[in-house]
Order: C-alpha cells, then structure tokens, then sequence
C-alpha cells in the first residue's frame, strides 16, 4: 500500500519520524544518565556515598530518590529559575548562538548510527511472544506484508564524513562562546579548545581512514555490516580485532574532543574558572553540560559503531547463529532485532562507564603535553598504523 | 626505565631522562589507574546492590561520627540543682578566663538565702567559642559543663548561634548521674 501526501510517502515519513524522535529521546536519556554518573559513580568509585538528598515525598513518610537520579530533576528545575546572569558587555547574537552550535553537532551526527539491522514489520510481529500487542500484527500483515526499513535515521554514502563534517561544527561552539563572552578566562579556555579540538581532529581522522581502506567504504552502514563477517573463519571483522591500534588512538583523540578528563583544559576550573562558558549561567550552562554528556555517549556509539561491530552480536546473521563449529542455531526475527538492539545498547552503556571511570581516575594533562601528544605521538602512530594497512590491504591481505 | 622501591611493590620509581615506550605512551598507566578505580567501583556497588553501605563516609544528619572520644569538649550545657535551678553561682570566673570572651553573664540576687548570687542571664556565643574548654576549669562549683557531641551546633545565622540560659539549661538530662544528682551545696 503506497499513501502519498504531496508526493511524501507516508509509511516512510511515519517510519523515519518515530525512528528519529526516539533517537533524540535516547540521546537526550543518555545525557540525563551520563549527568546522573556524573555524580553518582564517581562518588561509588570514591568511596563517597554521592548525590542521595532530591527525592520526590510518597505518602507514608517514604521518599522516591532513585538513588540521586531525582538530583537531575532538581537541577534542571533550579537551573530554569536562576538568574539569567549575562556580562554587561557581550555579542549578543553569538553569545546565543554558541549554545546551539555546541548542542546541536552532539544530537545530530547520531543520525548515521544504526541501531540495529533491518527490520521487517510484518514478520516482526509474527512471534509467539509478541502476539498480545493488538491491531499491529494484523495491520502490517494485512497492509504493509513486504514493508522492511533500517534502524537507522539516514543511510548516507558518505556517513562517516558527516559525522566528521558535524563534528568539525561543535568546534565553533567553544570559540563563539569564549569570544562573544567578552571575558580573559573565556577567551583562554576558547584558543585552548580550538587549537586542542583541531590537533586532535587530525589523528581521528587518520585513525579511522585505516578502517576505510579496509572496508573499502565510507558508509557507516556497511562498515557495521562488515565487521560481522569472520577472519579466518571465527574472528569476526571488529574494527578492534583489524586495527588495534587505531582504536586506542581514536580512543585518546575521541576523548581530547570531547574536552574531558584527562583532556579537559578548555575548561581547566583551576586556571581558567570554567574555560570558554564562564560567563554562561542558568539554563545555558546546562545546554553546554548536557551537550558534553551527550558527546560522551556520541564517543561510546562511535567505538562501538566502528571497532566493536556496532549493533552485531558475534556470529549472528540475519535468521540465526552460524557458530564457527558448524552448529546453526535459528532464532525468530523479531529475537534478532531486539538481540542487535540489546548488542548495541550493552556496548554504548559499557564504553560510557569506561570513559566516565577514566574521567574520574585521571588527572589532567599539562598544555604543553596535550600538543605533544597529539602532534608527536598520535599523529606519527596514526599515520605508521594507516600505511602498514594501506601495504597490506595492497598486497591483498585483508 | 622503572626502579621498583623496596617494601612498596605497587610504587616505582620513574627516572624521566631514560623512560621508556612503554612509559611515555601513557596508556599502561591508564589502565593501572583506572583497574584501581574499577576495583573500588565494583567493591563498592556490590556492597550497595547488598544493602550494605559502600562509602567510608558517614551520612550525617543520620549518623553521626563513631569514632567520637567521650571527652570530646562539644556543646556547653549548665549543670541543674536537683530543683531545676543552674548550679551557677554567677562568679564570672568563666566569663574572665574565656580567651574569645564569649561568655554573658549578669547576676541577681539569689531566691535562696544560702546561695548569694544566681546568673539572670547567662549567654555563650558558641559561633565565637573555641571550645577550649577553660570555662569549664575554671568553674568552682562545676556548674559547666562540655558535652561531647557536637553535631547539632549549627544555624542559619549568627544570632541563633548565641545559646541563652533557657537553652544551657534545656538539655536532655541524662547524661550521667553525677551531673544530675551529684553535688549539692545545700546538703
């Protein structure tokens, strides 16, 4: 069945409207997670008790505190009533500009990530535990019986230079911010995230420029769906498994971009107050933080899109499990999707307590050693790892 | 190049002119840091997931610290006459010795014909105290007194931190009972 509305076909726009608000929605959960580890697994790895007090009052003198997350509901509401503290001279239009040019980069290269695989309504709903949902089944069976889409926001050829070219954006948001603040402090935490955000730009790219030449594609989809096949029959095609190295220095370099510890002298509280949005209060300090959070669980999303197989579980094709042994296990479709779902969602909230654990048990570098580490190390690293792949992909051994 | 010191076999020390790769690179140094981290992390999480407490600090309001001594000098508290009376016979010799002059004291003339003078008012400024405990010293009918916790010694402002006789004279007495029934000039 074909519904068109001004040449709009209305399956597809439904399909990518949910599929793109709940990626938003996710993003945005994720950030409101990452806000509450903030606090509250930094205290657990300090041996702090941690955020504990926000609570929402039940009847029987009990109290709803979830373990601080209600902290978050406190902040945001105190952060709306706050004073909306400006400086008394500023650019105006930038000031305000710099919130979205930092924020809006963070939401939207996730919309090349796939989620999961491709998924097929009608067989979707056509499993024993999925047959309580009403009317579902029956309309996709009955209307849409050969429908299929990817759980993915926009299957682009070129996705990994949008996230790249997106990536390059939230540069601007540090240094709009620190100049139009007409403040030292901000100036100085500015110049740093420039010149730390564009050094260590340079060895992201080339770390992941080896993963190109060896799925010979730039199409984030296809590089996911690659890395499921198997080396030497068992090995499956990770990203970590083909260029170990590259993987720690995207790591080193993912994380130098996302200005957090241990490379976060933009924003170095001891030396420059709070760098590049000292002089953003309220609600617009928020957006700055919650944009950081958000960028944590962007550089979760990419090592696990690119070096850990992304939504794949190992050996796992599209009808079932091909062990490497020989044993072939079938599974429903409906088990596959919400089993790569499951994959996805296991790795992104596994490296995000990793980066969260390494902000936390790290101190910061000097500036000098910053550069030094990113022009002089990673940089030649990056560069010896991309040609010993291009020599062998050449000779034909990958 | 790395030097294990002798007796600290998690300590090493690193000469910066001849370090390594391995050094330099940083990342073996990560990972030694954060497995120590992930170690507490986990321990910790346990010992929360079990209902057990996993920090090492205490949650104040509703504790307070264990390792409190039992002569810790903390809140001053006026010791009672077995008629409720203070025992203080408004000498002012705490007054005097108070090193923060912190301590108000006006005499009246006392009810009781045996006992001369009682304080009409008798004021600490515990936000100025320093808690040397002098005034007790110096008292020579025992009529001070320190307890020893001082975990309610707060307030939204200075004034509330200024403890009149009603509230020297308002604590829960059951400290001990020589405080309570002990001395008796009377008798």
């Amino acid at each position: 069945m074909e519904a068109n509305f001004l040449g709009i076909n209305m399956v597809n726009f439904w399909t990518y409207f949910i599929l793109a608000g709940g990626i938003f929605v996710f993003m945005f959960m994720m950030g409101a997670v990452m806000s509450w580890s903030e606090r509250k697994q930094s205290a657990v790895l300090q041996d702090r008790i941690g955020a504990n007090r926000a609570s929402i009052p039940l009847p029987f003198g009990k109290k709803f505190a979830m373990w601080g997350f209600i902290n978050n509901l406190a902040d945001a509401i105190k952060c709306l009533i706050k004073e909306d503290f400006k400086p008394k001279v500023y650019d105006k239009l930038m000031y305000n500009l710099a919130i979205f040019f930092a924020f809006i980069p963070a939401v939207l290269a996730v919309a090349v990530i796939p989620f999961a695989g491709i998924v097929k309504p009608a067989e979707f709903f056509n499993v024993s535990y999925l047959k309580w949902i009403p009317y579902l089944p029956e309309y996709f069976a009955k209307n849409l019986p050969d429908y299929s889409f990817k759980v993915q926001v926009a299957d682009l050829n070129v996705g990994l230079l949008f996230i790249f070219a997106i990536g390059g954006i939230s540069v601007f948001g540090a240094i709009l911010a620190g100049w139009s603040s007409n403040n030292k402090f901000s100036m100085m935490g500015a110049l740093r995230a420039a010149s730390q955000m564009i050094s260590y730009e340079v060895s992201m790219g080339l770390s992941l420029l080896g993963l190109i030449f060896i799925f010979q594609t730039v199409n984030v989809w296809d590089i996911v769906q690659a890395q499921n096949e198997l080396a030497w029959g068992w090995l499956p095609k990770w990203g970590v498994f083909m260029q170990p190295l590259a993987m720690f220095i995207f790591l080193a370099a993912a994380v130098a971009e996302n200005k957090r510890m241990p490379f976060d002298l933009p924003e170095a509280e001891s030396e420059i107050i709070s760098g590049y949005f000292t002089e953003y209060s309220g609600f617009k300090m928020l957006l700055f933080m919650f944009a950081e959070f958000i960028e944590i669980v962007f550089v979760a999303i990419m090592l696990t899109t690119f070096f850990f197989g992304g939504y794949t579980v190992p050996y796992m094709a599209a009808d079932g499990f091909y062990f490497p042994w020989g044993t072939y296990v079938h599974l429903s479709h409906a088990t596959v999707v919400i089993l790569q779902l499951i994959s996805f969602h296991v790795k992104v909230f596994f490296f995000a307590w990793l980066l969260q654990q390494a902000r936390w048990s790290l101190p910061r570098f000097r500036y000098d050693q910053l550069m030094q580490l990113g022009w002089r190390i990673l940089l030649p690293l990056a560069i010896a790892n991309l040609i010993i792949t291009v020599i062998i992909v050449a000779l034909g051994g990958l | 190049m790395a030097y294990q010191i002798p007796n600290f076999p998690d300590m090493e020390y690193v000469d910066r002119k001849k370090r390594g790769l391995t050094i330099q690179v940083y990342y073996r140094e990560i990972f030694r840091g954060v497995w120590i981290t992930t170690k507490h992390f986990f321990r910790n999480l346990w010992k929360w997931l079990t209902f057990r407490k996993g920090g090492v600090v205490i949650l104040y309001p509703e504790e307070t610290r264990a390792d409190m001594s039992p002569n810790n000098r903390g809140r001053h508290i006026l010791v009672q006459r077995s008629n409720g009376q203070p025992r203080c016979v408004a000498c002012k010799m705490c007054a005097t010795i108070c090193p923060a002059q912190c301590i108000t004291i006006e005499a009246e003339e006392s009810e009781d014909p045996k006992i001369q003078k009682r304080p009409q008012v008798f004021e600490i400024d515990l936000s100025h105290c320093i808690f040397c405990g002098f005034c007790v010293e110096a008292c020579p009918v025992d009529a001070i007194r320190m307890l020893p916790e001082t975990s309610e010694l707060v307030g939204y402002d200075r004034f509330r931190m200024v403890y009149d006789k009603e509230k020297l004279l308002s604590w829960h007495p059951t400290v001990s009972d020589d405080v309570v029934h002990g001395y008796n000039p009377n008798a």
